[in-house]
């Protein structure tokens, strides 16, 4: 897999003396209950940050929030140093794949084009340019095999590639995916891995929900940990500690032990 | 009933003409926009929305005294868009779900229209009869200005569907990403919801409230079983809709005291049954039959395997065996005899005498290959 860049972009718009996300003060709560409390996270362009954090942490709704998606009761969100919604072309997302019913009656190839109508723009049809594109994202994530599909006969890992290549073809600069190895096997996951760290190299931003505690120093070179609040942030060598951990995950980590150079093992899928 | 002279009056008399052309309208707008209502898991929606534009008909009857299709119709919309922002707002206000919601709101508004449709049967006016056709509609007495009042309403609908095509495919496969993307979802969804509002009550007078439901949901249903494809699910579910409607209408309106609603219904029910059954891939008969031969093609896999295992006892693998051994090693399923008939057409085994079976070179080879995928699934 390697990635070239599709399209353009209008580099004008960045100011690369920026970070790519700036999050001030953010709460969020469904009813009563608190989900995010005052978060301050900052996010330097060009890096691949893994968030983690228990079941009810608050990853998603971190992400959504970001997205503006999800209503904030404070706090201010900045991308590029403008608000997400002046943003909407820099950013793009990959939900989680439980997120939509997979027996929609459409192909592969054109759920990876809905990632262009944002550029399109309203009522526009996609059309050879967007095509593509699809299949160009398609052939990056090993899926061009797959483009006229119909999207109900995708396996997990498949769909997971499918909305990574949605993503791809919008041409985003910082990407926020929602725990993208969700459900897929272990050679998707090293291809999807590599996927991030090209991004990572042609200077976009990716922010991973991730769960797998044991390959974070692996995959990611920073890191936010978070437990409702922000326990964390900064690059993983010097964040992803087991005191850090343990703040984060409270007394599920007791059974920590210092075990190789990553200091961190035998946590894996539980704590998520 | 004379099929030629029906054929000669659907398009030369004036009534079957008119109750044919409305019956398409009918069917084709709420099978189109029944199609993203289906997919959006808003089928009970409809039945909710059609329900509450009750009082609505009976309301603007009332303010206006006149029973024109298009007065009649606006009021029927405006009563199923409070009824559907009803619902909408119990759902996200209060911690009552949607089914709940659903059925409080239905029953409310329709026992309120009702009474009034009571009320005005028993008012001292000869104008008032005929509004208890809304009930399980009447073909028979379109006219040709209601038709033109469906046809230019029905235009809008389409049109509108068509224009915001690639919004609408959006909002409903994934409308947190459309959200993403800079689309106004919220105001596409009440889009979207009101044009599902348009058919609902465009097909009141035809088919009823009771019933126009079915008419959302049926002919969606329908296409869904033939297509994975978004646009040939909305194109056939709007033919399957202008079918059950007119052969509906027409049985309805040439058979004395057949009420329309409830023919039209029955016309789409067949289709769905069809479709249910005979559909390709999705069909249960396909299935059925797909099911059959995977049965088939394992259990002739599981003689081999078997044969295999019992050679592999032996120094030399195309060692024979009693078929008695094969019966009791496939645990009492039977077709055994028939299975190695299968294997022997292919090529795999062979028979050593009357009960004797061994694998063939090919046949251990065969073996092998299967075992070795079985292990790479594990």
């Amino acid at each position: 897999m390697h990635l070239d860049k599709v399209g353009s972009l209008n580099k004008g718009d960045l100011d690369m003396s920026e970070n790519a996300i700036e999050v001030e003060d953010l709460t969020v709560a469904y009813q009563e209950k608190p989900v995010l409390w005052d978060i301050d996270l900052t996010v330097p362009e060009g890096v691949l940050m893994a968030i983690v954090g228990p079941n009810g942490a608050g990853k998603t709704t971190l992400i959504k929030a970001i997205l503006n998606l999800v209503k904030t009761a404070a706090g201010q969100i900045k991308i590029y140093g403008k608000t997400s919604s002046d943003q909407k072309r820099l950013v793009g997302y990959v939900p989680q794949r439980g997120s939509v019913d997979w027996d929609f009656p459409t192909s592969v190839k054109d759920v990876v084009m809905m990632g262009r109508y944002g550029a399109l723009g309203w009522i526009r049809r996609p059309g050879k340019e967007e095509q593509k594109m699809a299949l160009s994202a398609l052939d990056k994530v090993g899926m061009l095999q797959y483009a006229e599909r119909q999207i109900s006969q995708l396996s997990g890992g498949q769909q997971q590639r499918v909305f990574l290549a949605r993503a791809l073809v919008q041409d985003a600069q910082v990407y926020l995916m929602d725990e993208p190895f969700q459900g897929v096997d272990a050679t998707t996951e090293r291809a999807i891995v590599s996927l991030l760290q090209e991004l990572r190299k042609s200077g976009k931003t990716v922010v991973v929900v991730h769960h797998d505690l044991q390959t974070v120093p692996e995959y990611f070179d920073w890191t936010a940990l978070l437990n409702v609040r922000l326990i964390a942030s900064g690059p993983v060598q010097e964040v992803f500690t087991e005191e850090n951990l343990r703040l984060t995950y409270g007394g599920r980590v007791s059974f920590l032990k210092h075990n190789g150079e990553n200091g961190v093992s035998n946590i894996g899928q539980r704590t998520g | 009933m004379d099929l030629g002279a029906l054929f000669y009056d659907l398009f030369f008399d004036y009534t079957l003409r008119t109750v044919a052309l409305g019956s398409a309208v009918l069917g084709i707008v709420s099978g189109a926009l029944g199609a993203y209502a289906v997919l959006r898991k808003q089928s009970l929606l409809g039945d909710a929305m059609s329900h509450a534009a009750l009082p609505g008909i009976a309301i603007a009857f009332l303010l206006t005294g006149s029973k024109a299709s298009l007065v009649l119709i606006l009021g029927a919309a405006i009563a199923g868009w409070i009824g559907t922002l009803f619902i909408m707002s119990i759902v996200r206000l209060t911690r009552i779900k949607f089914d709940s919601a659903l059925g409080l709101v239905l029953s409310v508004f329709f026992g309120f229209g009702l009474v009034l449709l009571t009320i005005i049967q028993k008012m001292p006016n000869a104008n008032q009869a005929g509004l208890d056709k809304f009930l399980f509609g009447q073909a028979a007495a379109l006219l040709e200005r209601d038709v033109i009042t469906m046809s230019i309403l029905g235009s809008i609908a389409i049109i509108t569907m068509m224009v915001f095509w690639k919004e609408f495919k959006l909002l409903s496969f994934d409308p947190d990403f459309g959200a993403t993307l800079g689309f106004p979802m919220r105001l596409l969804d009440i889009l979207l919801t009101t044009l599902i509002v348009l058919a609902i009550v465009l097909g009141l007078q035809t088919v009823g409230v009771v019933l126009m439901s079915a008419m959302i949901v049926a002919p969606a249903a329908a296409a869904r079983q033939w297509t994975d494809r978004l646009g040939t699910m909305v194109f056939l579910s709007s033919i399957f809709g202008a079918l059950a409607g007119i052969v509906g209408a027409l049985l309805s309106s040439s058979i004395q005291r057949l009420p329309t609603g409830p023919t039209i219904v029955l016309c789409i029910s067949a289709i769905v049954i069809v479709s249910l059954f005979f559909a390709p891939r999705r069909g249960l008969v396909w299935n059925w039959i797909r099911v059959r031969r995977n049965r088939g093609r394992l259990h002739i896999e599981a003689i081999l395997e078997d044969l295999y295992s019992l050679a592999s006892a032996h120094d030399n693998p195309e060692h024979a065996h009693s078929i008695a051994v094969l019966r009791l090693m496939s645990s009492g399923k039977g077709g055994v005899d028939k299975s190695l008939k299968t294997l022997e057409e292919q090529g795999y085994v062979r028979s050593v005498n009357s009960d004797q079976w061994a694998l063939t070179k090919a046949g251990v080879e065969q073996a092998q290959n299967l075992m070795k995928i079985r292990e790479g699934n594990n």
